[in-house]
């Protein structure tokens, strides 16, 4: 992943009322959103909020209703425009953009998906999916070609001459989807794209916006009052409360350390299984055996450490098979070869993996997990305490 | 209750008769005075804009009129037929055009085609002035208030009171018949086009926004394909009372349908009275239906 930063957030601050621009000091001061309300019936949407969005990566913005994450993510289209701050993207702050420059951008550069959908009704699946390249002023038989193109790219030819509320939630969403890609945007916007949707169809399309994002890579700015969908989706996540942002941070270093109690609140209800990975409890083992070393290499390896079983590795790290030192000891006894007595019945995954799914391995298994890449390299192994101690 | 009655019938006391009760005539306000010299006053400074409009609006329904009488009369016959059959069924078509026969057998075929033309004129004065209002009226909250009130005015006033502005402006005639039906039949369009396009869900606009759309281009791909269904309804509800209205117009000299009901009331022909009356009846059954079946086809999975 590039690191290079696509969208800067510089002290943004969002108030709707008559006179928003007049709330600034206030704010400044530290007055209360409560009593900002009360006094002058402005409403404080975000206030004073900056961050940075690198290229490639999924943001996630979470935080309840009413803490101004749809707010933020309007501002970033400028279908709210910022009472104060700068948002930088290309070199450009969006919010000075006039008419046609912000018209340019939004046809161009970003493309929004909405939680109740927002497709429009009147139209064919099709049109839909080609509306942002009819704005763009493509010729017609361009844009059918790649909504159709884009339609399947998520799963719905055959549906393109239907009409949005003939279809079911799940496939509105996916029409959804496809209209903010065609357009091919730098960002995607999605503003709780999936809260709508019941909660198996969550999953399958929280994963189907995995598929796509790795092989298409864009930048993706998400919205979710979710901490689970945060966690899972979001490279990086930002908790919001009151318009400010609470706590931002990879997921790891966000459970880790959670900042003060209202993070710690919501990450107790997080079902870590689903967010850790193999990748995140593993660890490099430390005792392991080259094939070439012999038994009595192996044995005396796990004397040492107090260990009953070990992996065997070829002269390339790839993995080769696993013994026990009941066997080997047998083995030296009957001068039988390391390669003979090597164990295949253990369980392997890959880094990526989520707990959840390690966790049927580890109740069946009686030897350690291991975690090896493609090429069949072992990266770490996963001891069957790990993953059940770390549901408790 | 006979004791009631008697009661009412007996005079006022004295003490009931002064200025107490009385409303004291020292307090007569002549405002129609007033209305009149605005009037005069209108005419006199704006009296040939009066006369333009005057001028335009009976050529177009002179025109609508000449041409819908010198089409032969099984032609008109045979396009309701085919417009019923196309929007509706094989059997409404011949009940409609059974219909039509009948009025023409009634001999006010004449008096039916100058209804249609002024009722037809109306109404396509109404949408082009309506919609227009009705777009403005969701875009703009001012606007919004000042022409809900004029509507509320407009739809609470008895329709014979549009008679006496329409006729003090442009005399006797089709023109006040027309201005009259229009100001009598145009609420419902616009407040049906407002309520159309505010009805729209925030989120299809916001999205429209989102991929770069002028105001325009959001008017026209999104808001008012959305708004057409409650549009259609629009159009058809100030047909049906532009319709009802064209009677009423008749007293100040619009010829038609309308003009043979005055006539028989007038001469206590009930014969004449009822055979203009149901045929008034028959059109108004068929405008309406033809106009919502076009209506429904308008409609998108909702």
């Amino acid at each position: 992943m590039s690191t290079a930063v696509k969208v800067k957030v510089e002290n943004l601050t969002k108030v709707f009322g008559r006179t928003p621009r007049s709330i600034l000091p206030q704010l400044k001061n530290g007055v209360s959103k409560e009593k900002i309300l009360q006094e002058t019936g402005h409403t404080v949407g975000v206030n004073d909020v900056s961050f940075e969005v690198l290229e490639g990566e999924i943001f996630v913005i979470m935080g309840l209703s009413g803490s101004g994450k749809s707010t933020l993510i309007r501002c970033l289209n400028l279908l709210n425009k910022p009472t104060q701050g700068k948002i930088w993207f290309n070199n450009e702050d969006i919010v000075q953009y006039d008419h046609h420059k912000l018209r340019e951008y939004r046809q161009n550069r970003v493309a929004m998906v909405f939680q109740h959908f927002g497709l429009f009704t009147h139209k064919t699946v099709l049109d839909n999916v080609a509306y942002g390249l009819e704005i763009k002023g493509l010729p017609l038989s361009e844009r059918v070609k790649n909504a159709r193109t884009t339609l399947e790219s998520v799963g719905l030819q055959g549906w393109e001459d239907k009409y949005p509320k003939e279809l079911s939630g799940g496939m509105q969403q996916r029409v959804g989807l496809a209209r903010a890609l065609a357009t091919n945007p730098d960002i995607l916007l999605m503003d709780e794209p999936f809260s709508a949707l019941d909660p198996l169809i969550k999953r399958e399309m929280q994963q189907e916006l995995l598929d796509i994002q790795s092989h298409l890579k864009k930048t993706i700015i998400f919205i979710t009052h979710d901490i689970n969908e945060a966690f899972k989706l979001g490279d990086r996540v930002a908790i919001m409360k009151d318009g400010v942002i609470e706590q931002m941070g990879t997921p790891d270093e966000i459970l880790a350390a959670p900042k003060n109690d209202y993070i710690k609140n919501f990450v107790r209800d997080i079902d870590r299984s689903r967010i850790l990975q193999a990748k995140n409890i593993m660890f490099k083992p430390s005792a392991l055996v080259s094939v070439k070393d012999g038994l009595k290499v192996a044995i005396k390896e796990m004397e040492q450490i107090g260990i009953s079983s070990i992996f065997v590795l070829d002269h390339e790290r790839r993995l080769l098979g696993l013994i026990t030192i009941d066997d080997a000891i047998q083995a030296l006894k009957k001068n039988i070869a390391l390669k003979e007595i090597l164990i295949q019945d253990y369980f392997t995954t890959t880094p990526e993996t989520y707990m959840q799914e390690l966790i049927p391995l580890a109740t069946e298994t009686k030897y350690p997990i291991a975690v090896v890449d493609e090429q069949k390299k072992l990266l770490g192994i996963i001891l069957r305490v790990t993953v059940l101690s770390n549901l408790v | 209750m006979g004791k009631v009655a008697c009661v009412n019938h007996e005079p006022l006391p004295n003490y009931l008769k002064g200025d107490a009760i009385m409303f004291p005539e020292t307090l007569r306000l002549e405002i129609g005075i007033y209305v009149d010299q605005f009037v005069k006053w209108l005419m006199h400074n704006f009296g040939g804009f009066f006369e333009a409009v005057s001028a335009g609006v009976l050529w177009f329904i002179l025109k609508m009129e000449t041409f819908m009488l010198w089409l032969p009369w099984w032609v008109i016959l045979l396009f309701i037929f085919l417009i019923s059959w196309r929007v509706k069924e094989l059997k409404s078509a011949v009940i409609y055009t059974a219909l039509i026969t009948l009025i023409g057998m009634f001999g006010l075929w004449d008096s039916m085609i100058q209804t249609v033309a002024i009722v037809l004129s109306s109404v396509v004065i109404s949408l082009v002035l309506g919609i227009p209002t009705g777009i403005l009226m969701a875009y703009d909250k001012r606007f919004n208030e000042i022409m809900r009130l004029l509507l509320d005015g407009m739809q609470t006033m008895p329709s014979f009171v549009y008679l006496i502005p329409a006729m003090m402006l442009f005399g006797m005639g089709k023109v006040p018949a027309v201005f009259a039906t229009i100001i009598y039949a145009i609420p419902p369009i616009v407040r049906l086009t407002d309520l159309g396009i505010r009805n729209v869900p925030k989120e299809m606009v916001e999205a429209a926004h989102s991929f770069g759309s002028s105001n325009w281009q959001t008017l026209t791909k999104v808001q008012l394909p959305q708004a057409l269904p409650t549009i259609m309804t629009g159009i058809n509800q100030t047909t049906m009372m532009a319709l009802a209205m064209v009677v009423v117009a008749s007293m100040i000299g619009a010829k038609g349908l309308g003009y043979d009901v005055l006539q028989a009331i007038m001469r206590i022909d009930i014969a004449k009275g009822f055979e203009a009356g149901i045929s008034i009846v028959f059109l108004a059954i068929i405008i309406d239906r033809l106009s919502q079946s076009v209506g429904e086809r308008f409609k998108f999975p909702e």
